[in-house]
């Protein structure tokens, strides 16, 4: 069975307390705040003023440029602020408050059941459309999505592949998509196919979910061009990098971009908002989110208005006793929550409760140079290395050392004996890297 | 919702079940068989050279780190335990205990709190305290006691050693030898080295709990058959047989107990096997014309002292980078 070369872990998957509930529709709250940057790229700006009335699916922001989004209102009501509001790490943002008042959607989005198959679009007209629904990539990048799919001149993409690996654990959100949602998941996997002029989509499941994979083959029956590869189960094969390699065996070069082996990689949750968008006419506004938790009474996967507290949902599923930790997102790449009243956005995948005892981190031991860090790291680097380089501030030398190529997958930290926060330094180092190669950039201009 | 205490770390958020006090544990469970054999063939006194050896190893570590390195009490990661054992499988089981207690402190004093302590020391401590003490008690270091079973005190390197230096032909030193007890453990030797199949069930723990790769073991064992299976080829009136030299002397407690140890073992795959080619063909040169039957500990610390150029120059298969020029 394929996989990646190089690297990975077998953390456990924890998917068991939420992948049997189905998605649920969440109660629309009394009010919603909703971020201006909820995308990678330049924050949207505000086009509603206190006091607007606003209907479900109208914007309320513009794009900021080309690598940014427009924001849609989730809820009909009055905007009761344009303000700036704490994140879910305690930052303030610009953020649009509204008050719901019943649920009054734009006109122009189609609400009825029937599922639309055919797009007559042209391709140009796919994107532009993808683009004014503001969708992004809802793995958890928020890549803004019209962007990964306006090919740069020069390259050409080859195919298309779906990101059904969701191999974050705990994390069932795409999961349910593809049992309950999978027919119009395909027309959208087909939409992005279209828009990038490709005849070839694959979609990469693991084979712990092989309940969706047969789903998804029975559905694809029909599309000679689509094909379920099944992949076998290790963590991080969802990274882009490692999912192209696993599905096409061709590795994306050292700094390179996934159109440069001729892929485009877009995940379950954005193929779904993009069939929405183009075929339905419905902006991203909502989304499905997995909250779970071994302390939560009922962990659930929730189909939630953008904007909704995360506090909501963890109310909604059993509250926040024993809990020592919010995480937004999965255990190994999402971000732990300080404030839990902080909204849900378009890159929330997951609210994901800790035990107390499992929130705090084992005492750091020292190096034993046991090389578990280096077997783990699924780009081939030396994490041991990395970290120790960085705390000596040798920036050169990292830069030799391809730590630009780190995706921050956390697998050298997991692995470590003798626990070692080597990810935090990798991090820190990667950052001052980063920011040396963009001023060379810079000064070549 | 009220904000409770919430702890923020950064991601990731769990943790494998990777942990150094497992890991060790791990080895010296799989030291054990090699220990039960060893009672067996000697009786007590090799028990008690060996809880011995332990006791003294983690007395000067503890002392050392307590007193002149004033750091935290590191007898918990159970380093200091593992070097002990694997001190005292390669010495003697009639050792007198006053040379174990200098061997501990030669192995832990100077071959690794020198050093900074557990993670910093470029030798193998256990094989600093065996060859120092090999070349300060010679005496005291090659004269084994008769183990049940064995046909004679001496091992059965330093047998055809000297029968072959002496002139007499390989037919006649295998008729001194028989393999199936050399591989079961009724030869003579250093305590923890003469039972080939006790080590092994070690070293199948070892690869089961994934505590060590088959890179090291397998290619200084391979190293040491081919080299030696050529000379073999060669003369074999004059060559003992690979098999012969897998099943004598330190070559399996070395290459899955000695020459794995973390520290001072390189860091990638690649290199890992260079550095194991290096200590079969080192040990097989030593064997064979150097002036010592076994040539197992110097081989080990020799390929110690080139791990850190290994590492610089042996670097992991890069995601995404191709190495041929265009």
């Amino acid at each position: 069975m394929k996989t990646f070369p190089i690297g990975g872990i077998h953390p456990s998957d924890c998917k068991e307390y939420s992948k049997d509930s189905a998605i649920e529709r969440f109660p629309i709250p009394e009010i919603v705040t909703i971020p201006l940057a909820q995308h990678i790229g330049a924050p949207a700006v505000a086009c509603v003023a206190k006091g607007d009335r606003v209907l479900v699916g109208q914007v309320i922001a513009t794009a900021g440029g080309f690598v940014s989004s427009p924001i849609h209102s989730s809820v009909s009501g009055v905007v009761k602020s344009v303000d700036m509001t704490a994140d879910a790490q305690g930052n303030l943002k610009p953020s649009v408050t509204i008050g719901v008042e019943g649920d009054e959607w734009v006109e122009s989005i189609d609400r009825s059941k029937e599922i639309a198959k055919n797009i007559n679009l042209t391709p140009q007209e796919i994107v532009a459309k993808i683009s004014e629904m503001g969708i992004v990539g809802m793995g958890g990048a928020t890549f803004p999505t019209h962007v990964k799919l306006s090919i740069p001149a020069g390259k050409k993409a080859e195919c298309l592949i779906i990101n059904a690996v969701e191999c974050e654990p705990y994390l069932t959100a795409d999961y349910r998509v593809m049992l309950e949602l999978g027919d119009r998941l395909l027309v959208g996997a087909r939409i992005l196919a279209k828009a990038i002029g490709v005849d070839k989509i694959y979609i990469g499941v693991e084979n712990n979910k092989p309940d969706a994979i047969a789903h998804l083959e029975k559905l694809a029956g029909a599309y000679l061009e689509v094909e379920i590869v099944p992949l076998k189960m290790r963590y991080p094969q969802g990274g882009e990098k490692q999912l192209i390699a696993a599905v096409t065996g061709r590795e994306v070069p050292s700094g390179g971009l996934p159109i440069d082996v001729g892929a485009v990689v877009q995940n379950v949750g954005t193929a779904l908002a993009v069939y929405e968008a183009v075929a339905k006419n419905k902006p991203l506004f909502e989304r499905v989110v997995t909250v779970t938790g071994s302390t939560l009474k009922e962990p659930k996967n929730l189909l939630v208005r953008i904007g909704t507290p995360m506090s909501a949902l963890i109310e909604y599923c059993g509250g926040m006793e024993g809990v020592g930790k919010v995480i937004a997102g999965g255990p190994m790449m999402g971000r732990a929550v300080s404030n839990v009243d902080a909204p849900v956005t378009k890159g929330t995948s997951g609210v994901l409760l800790m035990p107390t005892e499992e929130s705090l981190r084992q005492k750091e031991g020292v190096c034993i140079r046991c090389a578990k860090c280096v077997e783990a790291c699924p780009m081939g680097l030396e994490p041991y290395l990395l970290s120790k380089l960085t705390q000596n501030g040798d920036f050169e030398e990292l830069e030799r050392h391809y730590i630009a190529d780190c995706i921050e997958c956390g697998c050298c930290t997991f692995s470590c004996p003798s626990y070692l926060p080597l990810l935090d330094w990798v991090r820190i180092g990667k950052a001052e890297v980063m920011k040396r190669i963009r001023e060379r950039a810079a000064a070549k201009k | 919702m009220e904000n409770q205490k919430l702890v923020i770390s950064p991601a990731p958020h769990v943790h494998g079940k990777n942990d150094t006090r497992r890991m060790m544990g791990d080895v010296l469970l799989a030291l054990l068989p090699a220990l039960v054999v060893s009672v067996l063939a000697y009786g007590w006194q090799a028990f008690v050279v060996v809880a011995f050896s332990v006791a003294c190893c983690v007395l000067v570590e503890w002392f050392i780190q307590r007193f002149m390195l004033r750091g935290e009490n590191t007898i918990g990661n159970l380093s200091a335990i593992v070097t002990g054992v694997l001190l005292g499988f390669n010495l003697p089981a009639n050792i007198p205990l006053g040379l174990v207690a200098i061997a501990a402190v030669v192995a832990i004093g100077i071959g690794k709190m020198t050093y900074g302590g557990l993670g910093k020391n470029p030798f193998n401590p256990a094989l600093v305290g065996r060859v120092f003490m090999l070349v300060a008690f010679p005496v005291a270091m090659t004269s084994f006691p008769e183990a049940v079973g064995a046909v004679s005190g001496a091992t059965p390197l330093a047998m055809a050693k000297e029968a072959l230096k002496a002139g007499a032909p390989v037919s006649e030193v295998l008729q001194s030898v028989n393999f199936a007890d050399m591989f079961l453990g009724a030869k003579s030797g250093s305590l923890g080295e003469i039972s080939v199949v006790a080590l092994l069930l070690g070293f199948g723990w070892l690869l089961v709990r994934r505590v060590i790769s088959w890179h090291i073991p397998v290619c200084v064992l391979g190293t040491m058959a081919l080299f030696s299976g050529i000379m073999w080829a060669v003369n074999p009136a004059e060559y003992m047989s690979p098999l012969f030299h897998l099943l004598s002397g330190g070559a399996v407690l070395g290459a899955v107990f000695m020459a794995t140890d973390y520290v001072t073992s390189p860091m990638t795959k690649k290199g890992m096997v260079i550095y194991a080619i290096g200590i079969g063909a080192i040990t097989m040169l030593i064997r064979l014309w150097g002036p010592y039957p076994e040539g197992m500990s110097f081989a080990i610390l020799i390929m110690n002292a080139l791990v850190p150029l290994i590492d610089k120059w042996v670097r992991p298969r890069r995601f995404g980078v191709v190495k041929t020029q265009k």
